[in-house]
């Protein structure tokens, strides 16, 4: 069968369509809780949620022995919320540290879990089969009704969300201030955790326990990388968890016998992959390459400051680029490329065998020494300019501080002595002046 | 032996091993590093018989260990690029374990593992696994691999106890007297990823964690000093394994299980112990 008539047979099929819808609003709800849980640094609690949330499917089969999502999901989240406070309990009063709190209660609730299945398992008779598709997930068994249990879940989860927006935001990056403005951050707190708690057990079913957690954190993350907003992120990360809910599903469906969570998780770590690589900011294409103009521009630089300290002098016309990397280190095919950058803008010529500057170049270079001059005075007198604030990645130092500031420095260039000597004739009748 | 002993023997050691080194996991800060360390073991262990088609333990455990390390790179590296620590590690681990999973239910007709047996074991299988050299029956395997691994974190931990340490209570310091933090962040993780495949296939890769984590949690809540904290880890554990085994017998149901919910409660006691003593203290 050819990968289009998969898709005709997958989109076709009614039951797949539900299936498929399922796991896509699973997506949204979990992107969406996500990206607060991930703020919060509440990731892993997802995954000991997720995982404490199996002793719950169980108990709910051995109380109302039936097989209802509804029920599962009920008891799943009680032991998941209990989960969560058992957690808060064991760090708040010993010594244990987080990290093996969260260890802790993961692993014992899951072995729990894990007796109790067997258990069942080994008693019951042939009715208790498909509760270990909880594991690892297995969206195919999704029916009509547990759709219109996951969607209601998911509706009401995100229709909170968006009416606590504003608090749940606050939550995340600033609790004392909430807390200053009166609000009622615990409760706010204790609510976040509950429909975390819901966000997990809406993608029991089709993702599994063991899983889940990974719904939990990767959009949110693979969102973060595109955006510095919390309503932009929130947004692309519903989109991501969407996209990954409905693909893993679909590529799922292919093979005979392939549990849904994991594939699921593994379209979302896709999502996550491309989104480090190809983000417009963040990305590491971008980091790479932003790296290697500064780099290029720092090169460029150097070549200038060289060229012109050594014409300072006085002695000849042209230099040699031996005679430069003498003056500055730095790598000789980096200084090539760095004077043939210089003479394409017009700041830098061949002469005889070696290189010189332009009347341009020798403004440029000029301008740059006393902003490098200045940088280093600035830093000296500190103290004297007060809470005047200057970045250097942020361009020249005449553009960023206040004139009387720049004249002061000026004066200061002068008393200690560090006026370049070399003024370029365009400048000249100016005496100098730079600006 | 009876296959009883065999199973409680096996349990125990892995309970001992998995408590000694998790007690420095747990100094450092870094239990769900263990988390993700046994849950890499799975795609490794399937790469493993994939190249090698065998089922032996040493493929395996080369190809776990080096996953193991993989996941404690890729987490460092993530967190470095500016991914905070928990994330990193959920993303982590999750993926490698999810395609684990796939890989293993692709491959299902060849590998002699399924899932449930990677979640929780078969530790009652091991005791017909046995080991034969020479047509001399020399016990179950697993004890054997467990046992030598658990011997192999005694030796290393034992020869650079003062050096693991400072390391888990001050890396500034031991940097600035001069020892190699680094290495002995990723020796302890080597020896964490060993003890973690050892010990997979008898309790399965979420077990262990409960094993690295629990037993050593219960005896930093009982004592300040180290070598009674490593003491103490490894007899909780081996109790573990012992209370899990019967527990396990009477509710007829997984035993790597019941030793879990063995650790669990006898931590449950040191803390409301603890708890209790603190209470009266105060009062």
């Amino acid at each position: 069968m050819s990968v289009m008539e998969n898709l005709a047979a997958v989109f076709g099929d009614p039951n797949m369509q539900w299936v498929l819808l399922s796991c896509m609003l699973l997506g949204v709800a979990s992107g969406v809780l996500g990206c607060f849980a991930l703020l919060r640094k509440h990731s892993l609690l997802g995954d000991a949620v997720a995982h404490a949330a199996l002793p719950g499917i169980c108990l709910a089969f051995l109380v109302t022995g039936s097989k209802s999502l509804f029920w599962f999901m009920i008891f799943a989240a009680a032991v998941g919320w209990l989960a969560s406070i058992c957690i808060g309990a064991v760090t708040r009063y010993s010594k244990i540290k987080e990290d093996t709190a969260l260890g802790l209660v993961l692993s014992v609730f899951f072995g729990v879990g894990i007796v109790m299945l067997t258990g069942i398992q080994h008693s019951a008779g042939g009715n208790q089969s498909g509760l270990d598709s909880f594991l690892f997930g297995k969206a195919a068994s999704l029916v009509g009704s547990d759709v219109a249990v996951m969607t209601g879940a998911a509706g009401v989860l995100l229709v909170i969300c968006f009416l606590l927006f504003k608090e749940f935001k606050l939550l995340s990056f600033d609790p004392g201030f909430g807390r200053g403005l009166g609000m009622p951050m615990g409760w706010l707190n204790a609510l976040l955790m509950l429909l975390i708690v819901t966000a997990v057990v809406i993608g029991l079913q089709a993702v599994g326990v063991v899983l889940m957690a990974a719904m939990l954190i990767t959009p949110a993350l693979a969102a973060r990388y595109w955006t510095e907003r919390l309503d932009h992120m929130i947004l692309l990360a519903g989109l991501f968890g969407a996209v990954s809910g409905a693909l893993g599903t679909f590529l799922s469906s292919l093979a005979a016998n392939m549990p849904t969570g994991p594939v699921i998780v593994l379209s979302a770590t896709l999502l996550f992959l491309l989104s480090m690589t190809f983000a417009p900011q963040r990305g590491l294409l971008m980091k790479v390459w932003r790296l290697r103009r500064l780099r290029r521009q720092v090169a460029r630089e150097q070549a200038l400051l060289s060229l012109y300290e050594e014409m300072e002098k006085g002695s000849r016309e042209s230099f040699r680029e031996e005679e430069l990397l003498e003056r500055r280190k730095q790598g000789a095919r980096r200084l090539k490329r760095a004077l043939r950058d210089l003479a394409r803008s017009g700041a830098a010529e061949r002469r005889g065998e070696g290189w010189a500057l332009t009347a341009a170049g020798l403004e440029q270079a000029y301008r740059l020494l006393i902003d490098r001059r200045m940088q280093d005075l600035f830093a000296m007198y500190e103290g004297t300019f007060g809470a005047l604030i200057f970045d250097r990645d942020q361009g020249r130092l005449e553009d960023q501080l206040p004139p009387e500031t720049v004249r002061t420095l000026w004066n200061l260039l002068k008393v200690h002595g560090l006026m370049p000597k070399l003024v370029p004739a365009t400048l000249k009748g100016r005496g100098g002046e730079a600006s | 032996m009876s296959h009883g002993a065999w199973v409680v023997l096996t349990g125990m050691l892995v309970a001992a091993s998995c408590g000694f080194v998790g007690c420095w996991l747990i100094l450092r800060r870094m239990a769900m590093l263990g988390d993700a360390i046994s849950h890499a073991a799975l795609p490794g262990i399937v790469l493993a018989f994939l190249i090698s088609h065998s089922l032996d333990s040493l493929p395996m455990l080369v190809g776990a260990a080096s996953l193991g390390l993989l996941a404690t790179f890729l987490v460092q590296t993530l967190n470095q690029s500016g991914v905070q620590s928990d994330a990193a590690i959920g993303v982590t681990f999750t993926s490698l374990f999810a395609a684990g999973v796939v890989l293993l239910t692709v491959f299902a007709s060849n590998v002699h593992l399924d899932l449930q047996h990677v979640l929780y074991g078969e530790i009652a299988y091991v005791p017909w696994n046995v080991l034969t050299v020479g047509g001399v029956d020399l016990g179950p395997k697993a004890v054997w691999m467990v046992g030598g691994t658990f011997l192999l974190s005694l030796l290393v931990i034992g020869l650079f106890y003062k050096q693991f340490k400072i390391t888990s209570f001050d890396p500034g310091m031991a940097a600035a007297i001069g020892i190699p933090v680094l290495l002995f962040h990723y020796l302890l993780m080597m020896l964490v990823s060993l003890t973690t495949v050892a010990a997979f296939e008898s309790v399965g890769a979420i077990l262990v964690v409960a094993m690295l984590i629990v037993p050593g949690a219960t005896a930093y809540l009982l004592t300040d000093r180290l070598r009674v904290m490593l003491g103490l880890s490894m007899a909780v554990g081996a109790m573990s394994a012992v209370i899990g085994y019967f527990l396990a017998v009477w509710m007829n149901a997984s035993i790597a299980g019941a030793m879990t919910m063995a650790a669990g409660g006898l931590f449950l006691i040191a803390f409301l112990f603890k708890a209790l003593r603190k209470k009266t203290v105060d009062a």
